[in-house]
């Protein structure tokens, strides 16, 4: 009996030792906001390709980009794109250098709570950078008030609450800042984790959405995804073309649309403030980052066939999970760079 | 480990005679030795902890040096990072959960050890107990849901109108801030001091409350007076037990503390801890500089767990020569 369930267990180890080498795995790592779109595709590809398994580790973008420098995954992912410095590292380090594909983007919103007021609220970009500067101090400023006729505003302080820990959302939102108020990139600047001139941190989306519920005359700024999947009020925001938009898919894809026509060759591209009437303007891109330069023919021929498919069928999977697709030009012009992959 | 590795081979004057065949044999080498191996391990993990710190932090220790300790930017973008405002945070929130906790623990420990029936007193242990198990992000949770709201509500507002006078109550009320951490964190420390206390009470001898007794002192005077001082040195010992917690505690921490590295006297200001900035600011940070300092700030704490225990044991070995000279006169 004993030598029977031996057997078994032998041949059982066999097998799934033989399985597992028919299956080729690639590991990646990297941005939080993405992971529920990539966990599908990479659940989807899976069922088309069950050879190929890939897995995903949300650990957040600085980890991402760490880890694909130390060469520990197979391709990072990141909601920030990698800095000249960064890639300077990787360049030294393993002799070529790594290539940005965007995925799908993102916006982020602002979003508030002031007691009697149900409008939706238009914020021009001076209004909220002074507010997260701490020079807009009341509801009732006339930096809000005059693009907000008919909204009674209350004479109240303003509560900022900000992403306590370092995220992708900080980044967009910061970069926008940055980008409209000359005042803000001197003294505070673009980052995943900036040094907040004021406010309250809230532990990721749901701590600033929770701080914001809870406290009256509170403003916050969270992931379009998640304020629509709770159904949370958020402020259209002023555009470049001088249009308030109110954050949609469709808008963000605008937004995209319009920077793909001055879209770089290694699609480091930020597309805050994006030009266009129609465009969001606190909208970004998400990227996975890959080696140039992949040694191993099997993982390079996955790789590639992988993001082909994400570039085509794998956009479709994108607005039911409140992702926006990207625009044509972009996946073209991605198609065109992933022959650079070698 | 120091017991562990004596008491072995002095087990019995035959010990010395045996050939260390036999002695393998009969197991009492390889219990030796595998059990030594156990305990040096702790030695080993804490050796290591402080060397990973020490290497991983050396960018950040040579740019900034001492001055990390005394500078109180932390400022990402521009690679400015110093320690003080969370060296201050975790200092503050933690005397403030002490100043709350010791008094309702020890007094809460004193009822159940000496004043209420044993069947009453086993069942609240129960719970205690349950308490001290609860995982601490749900006590993060019940500080959003519950404490913040009536911190900003009514805690906070009232404080301001009657002691708003003290530095300590200035400012508008958030609800979330130092206050509302300390408060947090005297809830999840409170468990600790009961249970520990109350062991330590019962176990005080049964003559010394009834020599108290004999003499003719209230119940309340032999617990007071004989009893607790008996029992100090192991109530000091949990309330040190409860502090450790209380400076290396994050979840909680992070979800009440309001996050924000500022030095303020008001105790109804935001601000942040060692242990909260670094589990929200690490998954994420970007640039060498940036996560070193995080590093740096764990071996900071480290540091100052380290310092604080040291206190604890000198504080221990004081109060016991004191607390015996006055049990044993």
């Amino acid at each position: 009996m004993k030598r029977i369930v031996g057997i078994v267990l032998v041949g059982l180890g066999l097998a799934s030792f033989l399985l597992a080498r028919a299956t080729l795995s690639i590991t990646g790592a990297g941005a939080t906001f993405p992971y529920p779109m990539y966990s599908k595709w990479f659940d989807e590809y899976h069922k088309k390709n069950p050879s190929l398994e890939i897995n995903y580790q949300s650990i957040g973008s600085g980890g991402g980009i760490k880890q694909i420098t130390e060469g520990t995954v197979d391709f990072g992912a990141s909601d920030g794109p990698m800095t000249d410095e960064q890639l300077k590292t990787y360049q030294d380090k393993h002799g070529f250098g790594i290539l940005h594909f965007p995925t799908v983007l993102g916006a982020v919103v602002p979003t508030y709570n002031i007691p009697g007021v149900t409008a939706s609220l238009n914020f021009t970009p001076e209004a909220l950078a002074g507010i997260y500067l701490g020079k807009v101090t009341k509801w009732n400023d006339p930096l809000i008030t005059s693009v907000n006729p008919g909204v009674n505003l209350p004479a109240d302080d303003i509560i900022v609450v900000h992403r306590a820990e370092s995220s992708g959302t900080t980044y967009v939102w910061t970069d926008f800042l940055s980008k409209v108020s000359e005042e803000w990139k001197t003294k505070v600047g673009k980052s995943t984790a900036v040094k907040w001139p004021v406010g309250l941190g809230g532990q990721g989306n749901e701590g600033v959405t929770g701080t914001v519920k809870n406290t009256p005359d509170a403003i916050g700024y969270v992931e379009l995804i998640y304020a629509e999947s709770n159904k949370i009020p958020y402020g259209n925001v002023k555009n470049a073309a001088g249009v308030f938009v109110k954050a949609s898919l469709a808008g963000v894809t605008a937004a995209a649309a319009g920077a793909a026509k001055a879209m770089p060759d290694d699609f480091r591209v930020s597309i805050t403030n994006a030009p266009g009437k129609d465009a969001y303007p606190i909208s970004s891109f998400t990227w996975l980052l890959i080696p140039s330069k992949i040694s191993d023919s099997a993982k390079r021929d996955a790789i590639k066939g992988f993001v082909s498919w994400m570039l085509a069928d794998g956009q479709n999977y994108a607005e039911a999970l409140s992702y926006a697709r990207l625009p044509k030009e972009v996946v073209a012009k991605e198609k065109q760079a992933l022959t650079n992959i070698q | 480990m120091a017991t562990t590795s004596t008491t072995v081979p002095s087990a019995g004057p035959l010990a010395g005679s045996r050939s260390l065949l036999s002695r393998l044999r009969d197991g009492d080498e390889i219990a030796r030795l595998i059990t030594f191996l156990f305990a040096a391990s702790v030695v080993l993990i804490t050796v290591m902890l402080v060397y990973e710190l020490w290497q991983g932090s050396a960018l950040a220790r040579h740019r900034f040096g001492l001055s990390f300790l005394r500078n109180s930017v932390w400022d990402p973008v521009f690679d400015q990072f110093g320690a003080l405002p969370f060296i201050y945070g975790t200092v503050v929130t933690s005397a403030v959960a002490l100043l709350i906790a010791v008094p309702l623990g020890i007094g809460a420990a004193i009822f159940l050890a000496e004043l209420a029936p044993l069947r009453l007193s086993d069942t609240l242990e129960f719970f205690i107990d349950l308490l001290a198990a609860v995982p601490s992000v749900i006590y993060g949770l019940l500080g959003i849901f519950i404490i913040v709201p009536l911190m900003r509500q009514v805690v906070q507002p009232q404080l301001k109108r009657f002691l708003g006078f003290l530095l300590l109550f200035r400012g508008p009320a958030f609800g979330l801030g130092f206050l509302t951490a300390g408060v947090v964190l005297a809830i999840m420390i409170i468990p600790y001091i009961i249970s520990v206390s109350r062991e330590i009470l019962l176990s005080v001898p049964r003559d010394q409350r009834e020599a108290a007794l004999a003499l003719g002192s209230t119940r309340w005077e032999s617990t007071w007076k004989v009893v607790v001082p008996f029992a100090r040195t192991g109530i000091i010992g949990s309330i040190f037990l409860a502090l450790a917690r209380a400076l290396g505690e994050t979840m909680a921490v992070t979800m009440v503390i309001g996050n924000t590295p500022i030095i303020s006297s008001s105790l109804l200001s935001p601000g942040d801890s060692i242990a909260s900035v670094i589990a929200s600011q690490f998954k994420e940070a970007t640039g060498e500089l940036y996560t070193q300092s995080l590093i740096l700030l764990g071996l900071v704490l480290f540091l100052l767990t380290f310092i604080l225990n040291g206190l604890a044991r000198v504080m221990i070995v004081v109060t016991s020569q004191r607390g015996s000279g006055m049990a044993h006169p």
